[in-house]
């Protein structure tokens, strides 16, 4: 029998506001381990939440660019559970009336768009972190774990899809559709390594063409775009084969080992938890009235898909366009910039999605990373455009600059890269190739007017790749006229 | 006079001014007055003599200099231990708590201390404030001035034994279905439970959130008037705190009840009172008429439902609130093999059976396939409370009650029967229930001469019209500030 699957997508976004979600503690990372942390955060006796305005607002701008419908009022839930990192034994989150509910986002993937329906987007509270120490540094058999409650309280969002993703290929697609809009919006650094964007699968299998949905299995520990892919695509395979076996599928959560390339079972005693969800009477409702709405509405920024047909009105081809609104859309903002000072947009495009994203690879590091700027692209093609610069020797400026040799005009000169264009200055050297090349003169001054491209490598090569082989070759066909 | 200790708090405050008395004086005599009496009622779980006397001394600095720093200046209150206090031990009544030193100032607290008030120390309560007669303390129970055999009433036994003892001149108390009121009924003071979110219930160590309230526990009207003052005002760190104006009450103190309309509610005078109760508050209603007032008998058919609905949202709120006692970062830890383990045992250990049962039953009516029956259906029935009282106060101005349903009882004789306890609180709970303010005001003692309270009951934000009115009980019953037996042998020492 061939099977179909069927994939849904939740999402954690942690926002990047300055304060926790409902103390004032600093929401940042990178501090000492509980230095960040305050009676309200570590759930000391009597403290009380107070709702983080900045993130209220950020997350109506998250369902908004995810065309949500947005509560007027919706109210947070406490969702009980005991767990050591959870300072209250219980996170606030919501529960029946999430602030966001019944949206979409377009994806591209498979070589077609696809529509996924967005459940829900809703609010909750981050929490501690555990270290296990010894054994396997996993809770089961370390021998002691130490709490660090820095990250306890910092807002995340949670975005729930419908399940329309049918394939491995289109849930990373939708991943980094989600990301590139948090990014767009600029509530979050959406760092997938350091967990600020955190992703989970649930996944189920069904006989092709059937309507009912099978057993699903949540997947979780994807730290990549490219681990999510590879989860799932195990992950179906898995299923299937054990469909194929004649066994059933658990309703489980499995855990995605990235060395191994398998997913495991939790074996968890009890795999349906009661939350015991209720309204949480330490906070009033969360009313959004229609005007703060379109307030927050007017004040979005161009989303990603606007973005994208832009860039492609400058007239890039779609696949420099997926470059360059890929990876953090770090990209996207230094080609943005350079084409805002004025330099030629497919050039800049050329460089960035050829010899920087190629460096960035090399060198596997981040754009944020090294010296360039967009500053400097615009200088390089302004030194391309005058003449200054060969094609050729503008990008190993562009490596030198990514190298830290410093500006463009610098590397420039330092690699003795300046280009020739100055008639008197190469009269010299296009003498001294006629002079070693006879018979190619001969047939220069007769007229014959294929030899000017020989003989224009010829100069080329006497001066490293630095004459402008434009006006070198005018020169040997001034020449050539007599 | 006798000692400083059975002065009200606005005569203390009236020699403070004067220089007729100093605050480590009155100090002195409310910790003479602790040392002869707490042997006997155990109203105090910490007693902190040196931080109480610096800043008695420190209150006597700025007398020197003419001034006074507050409405509470040099005034020795008692703080229930639910409330933290930086520095001071907090244990909400808690083995689970024991020894836990909180590193910050409930808001309330900080509110008495700006006002200039000498807090004496911590006082006794049912663990976590769950109870009716303060014997569900992990500390042992406290007793009553009145009859030293008998419960002071419950949750804040302590501090409403501390007051009618002298051994505080005003106390903090929290109530969430009584626990103000019903003490301060049993122990012959006056205990008056806000409108919930005009006190701040930041550093309330909390039992249901959406019903707790911290109010004052006096020995006058015109004292609970003065802490409310001090204690209500909007706080930025209670999302629940009102917003609104918080007017002065001072002058609702002489204004009299004339033409206002006063509702008895028909079904909290009859069945389960007892006769003493009945005719005491039969005969405040009385004089209220004669006062000018306009009785009428009101029925809240809802009543019958309180209780119930009660008994299934407190212990549900409880449930969550008590979850992060896991021996985890702070209190009591009794080891285990694993974390599970180890939050298993010190729950075991560190919680009461009445603690315990509470968490249970809250755990249960949550539960997935029992949350509509129980926990959603007493939400609707705390719904159908408030439009009950909202119809009600149409046609009246306040309504009015028994605070409790009988006199102090014995220590030990309701124990056994946690039902028979709960019944205590018939009469107290829906004003919580309704987030609507309520007073307790001494009226008469019964034949065992033990102390009646009288409840009022008002509209949110409606604490003018109560305060009014509870004046004019005290003035019309002539209690006049009456001291327990056990206080009086301390009389013109």
């Amino acid at each position: 029998m061939e099977y179909e699957a069927v994939i849904g997508i939740e999402t954690h976004v942690e926002l990047a506001t300055d304060s926790k979600m409902f103390c004032g503690c600093p929401a940042h990372f990178g501090a000492d381990p509980n230095t960040n942390v305050c009676p309200v955060c570590l759930g000391l006796p009597g403290a009380l939440p107070v709702p983080n305005e900045k993130a209220i607002e950020w997350i109506v701008m998250i369902g908004l660019a995810l065309e949500c419908e947005i509560a007027h009022r919706s109210q947070f839930h406490r969702k009980n559970y005991f767990y050591a990192d959870q300072p209250k034994n219980y996170q606030i989150s919501q529960f029946d009336v999430p602030v966001c509910s019944a949206g979409m986002l377009e994806i591209e993937a498979d070589g077609r768009s696809t529509r996924v329906r967005i459940n829900r987007v809703h609010m909750e509270e981050d929490t501690g972190k555990m270290i296990h120490i010894g054994g396997g540094g996993r809770i089961k058999d370390a021998d002691h774990s130490l709490l660090d409650f820095n990250r306890s309280g910092i807002p995340l969002v949670e975005i729930v899809t419908e399940p329309d993703l049918a394939t491995p290929q289109q849930a990373r697609a939708y991943a980094q559709e989600v990301q590139a809009t948090v990014l767009a919006l600029g509530v979050s650094d959406a760092k997938l390594e350091e967990g600020s964007m955190r992703f989970d699968a649930n996944v189920s299998l069904r006989p092709k063409g059937t309507g009912r949905l099978g057993t699903k299995v949540e997947v979780k520990n994807m730290n990549s775009f490219r681990s999510l892919e590879r989860a799932l695509t195990y992950e179906i395979e898995r299923q299937t084969a054990a469909l194929e076996a004649g066994e059933q599928i658990y309703l489980e959560t499995r855990h995605w080992d990235e060395s191994a390339g398998v997913t495991g079972g939790m074996r968890s005693k009890e795999e349906s938890s009661d939350y015991r969800y209720f309204p949480e009477p330490d906070l009033v409702p969360i009313e959004i009235t229609d005007t703060r709405r379109d307030a927050i509405r007017q004040g979005l920024p161009e989303l990603p898909a606007a973005r994208r047909s832009r860039f492609a009105s400058l007239g890039l081809d779609p696949a420099s366009v997926a470059v360059l609104m890929s990876g953090g859309l770090e990209l996207a903002g230094i080609f943005e910039g350079a084409c805002e000072a004025g330099a030629d947009p497919k050039t800049i495009a050329n460089w960035v999605t050829g010899e920087v994203t190629a460096f960035l690879r090399r060198e596997s590091v981040q754009l944020g990373e090294t010296p360039l700027t967009a500053e400097h692209l615009f200088e390089l093609e302004r030194l391309c455009a005058a003449g200054d610069l060969s094609s050729t020797a503008a990008k190993q400026v562009l490596v030198g600059v990514l190298a830290g040799e410093g500006s463009p005009a610098i590397v420039a000169r330092a690699r003795d890269l300046i280009q020739i264009s100055d008639a008197g200055a190469l009269a010299t050297q296009i003498d001294q190739v006629l002079a070693d090349h006879p018979e190619e003169y001969q047939r220069l001054r007769d007229g014959d007017a294929k030899i000017i491209g020989y003989l224009v490598g010829q100069v080329m090569q006497i001066t490293a790749g630095r004459a402008d082989p434009k006006v070198v070759s005018s020169i040997l066909a001034e020449k050539a006229r007599g | 006079m006798s000692s400083p200790a059975d002065l009200t708090l606005a005569e203390a405050a009236a020699a403070l001014r004067a220089g007729a008395l100093s605050a480590r004086e009155l100090l002195q005599a409310t910790l003479d007055r602790a040392l002869l009496t707490e042997a006997e009622l155990h109203a105090f779980l910490t007693i902190d003599h040196e931080r109480a006397r610096a800043a008695a001394d420190a209150a006597d600095e700025v007398l020197a200099r003419g001034e006074t720093t507050g409405p509470l200046h040099g005034i020795p209150v008692a703080v229930k231990d639910n409330m933290v206090t930086a520095g001071v031990e907090t244990t909400a009544g808690s083995q689970i708590l024991a020894g836990y030193i909180p590193p910050y100032d409930a808001t309330a607290v900080t509110a008495l201390k700006r006002a200039g008030a000498v807090i004496v120390g911590k006082t006794n309560l049912d663990e976590f404030a769950m109870g009716s007669s303060t014997e569900n303390s992990g500390y042992g129970p406290s007793a009553n001035p009145w009859d030293t055999g008998r419960v002071p009433g419950g949750s804040s036994g302590g501090s409403a034994a501390a007051v009618a003892a002298g051994s505080a001149m005003i106390a903090l108390g929290s109530d969430t279905g009584g626990s103000i009121r019903q003490p301060a009924a049993l122990c012959g003071v006056v205990g008056m439970k806000p409108t919930y979110g005009l006190v701040s219930r930041y550093g309330l160590i909390a039992f249901a959130s959406s019903l707790d309230q911290i109010g004052p526990i006096s020995r006058t009207v015109e004292d609970a008037v003065t802490t409310l003052e001090v204690i209500a005002g909007h706080d930025p760190l209670d999302a629940t705190s009102y917003r609104g104006e918080y007017p002065q009450y001072r002058s609702s103190l002489e204004r009299g009840v004339a033409g206002l309309r006063v509702g008895v509610v028909t079904e909290l005078a009859g069945e389960g009172i007892s006769p003493d109760v009945l005719s005491a508050c039969r005969s405040v209603v009385d004089s209220l008429a004669e006062a000018g007032a306009t009785i009428s008998e009101v029925s809240l058919p809802s009543m019958e439902y309180a209780l119930s609905a009660y008994y299934l949202i407190a212990p549900a709120e409880c449930s969550a609130n008590l979850a992060r006692f896991d021996g985890v970062r702070y209190g009591l830890r009794v080891e285990g093999a694993t974390v599970e383990e180890m939050t298993a045992r010190t729950r075991a250990a560190g919680f009461g059976p009445e603690v315990t049962r509470r968490i249970l039953l809250g755990t249960y009516a949550l539960s997935a396939g029992y949350y509509d029956a129980f926990y959603g259906q007493a939400q609707k029935v705390r719904t159908l409370v408030i439009q009950d009282f909202t119809k009600a106060y149409e046609g009246v101005d306040v309504l009015v009650s028994p605070t409790s349903p009988m006199t102090a009882f014995e220590l030990g004789s309701r124990t056994e029967d946690p039902l028979s306890m709960y019944l205590v609180d018939v009469c107290t709970i829906p004003s919580n229930l309704a987030g609507a303010p309520s007073i307790s005001v001494p009226v008469a003692l019964d034949v065992a001469s033990l102390p009646i309270g009288f409840q009022i009951m008002a509209p949110a934000l409606g604490e003018e019209v109560l305060f009014r009115v509870a004046a004019e009980v005290e003035r019309a019953s002539g209690w006049n500030d009456r001291r327990p037996p056990l206080v009086e042998a301390d009389h013109g020492v």
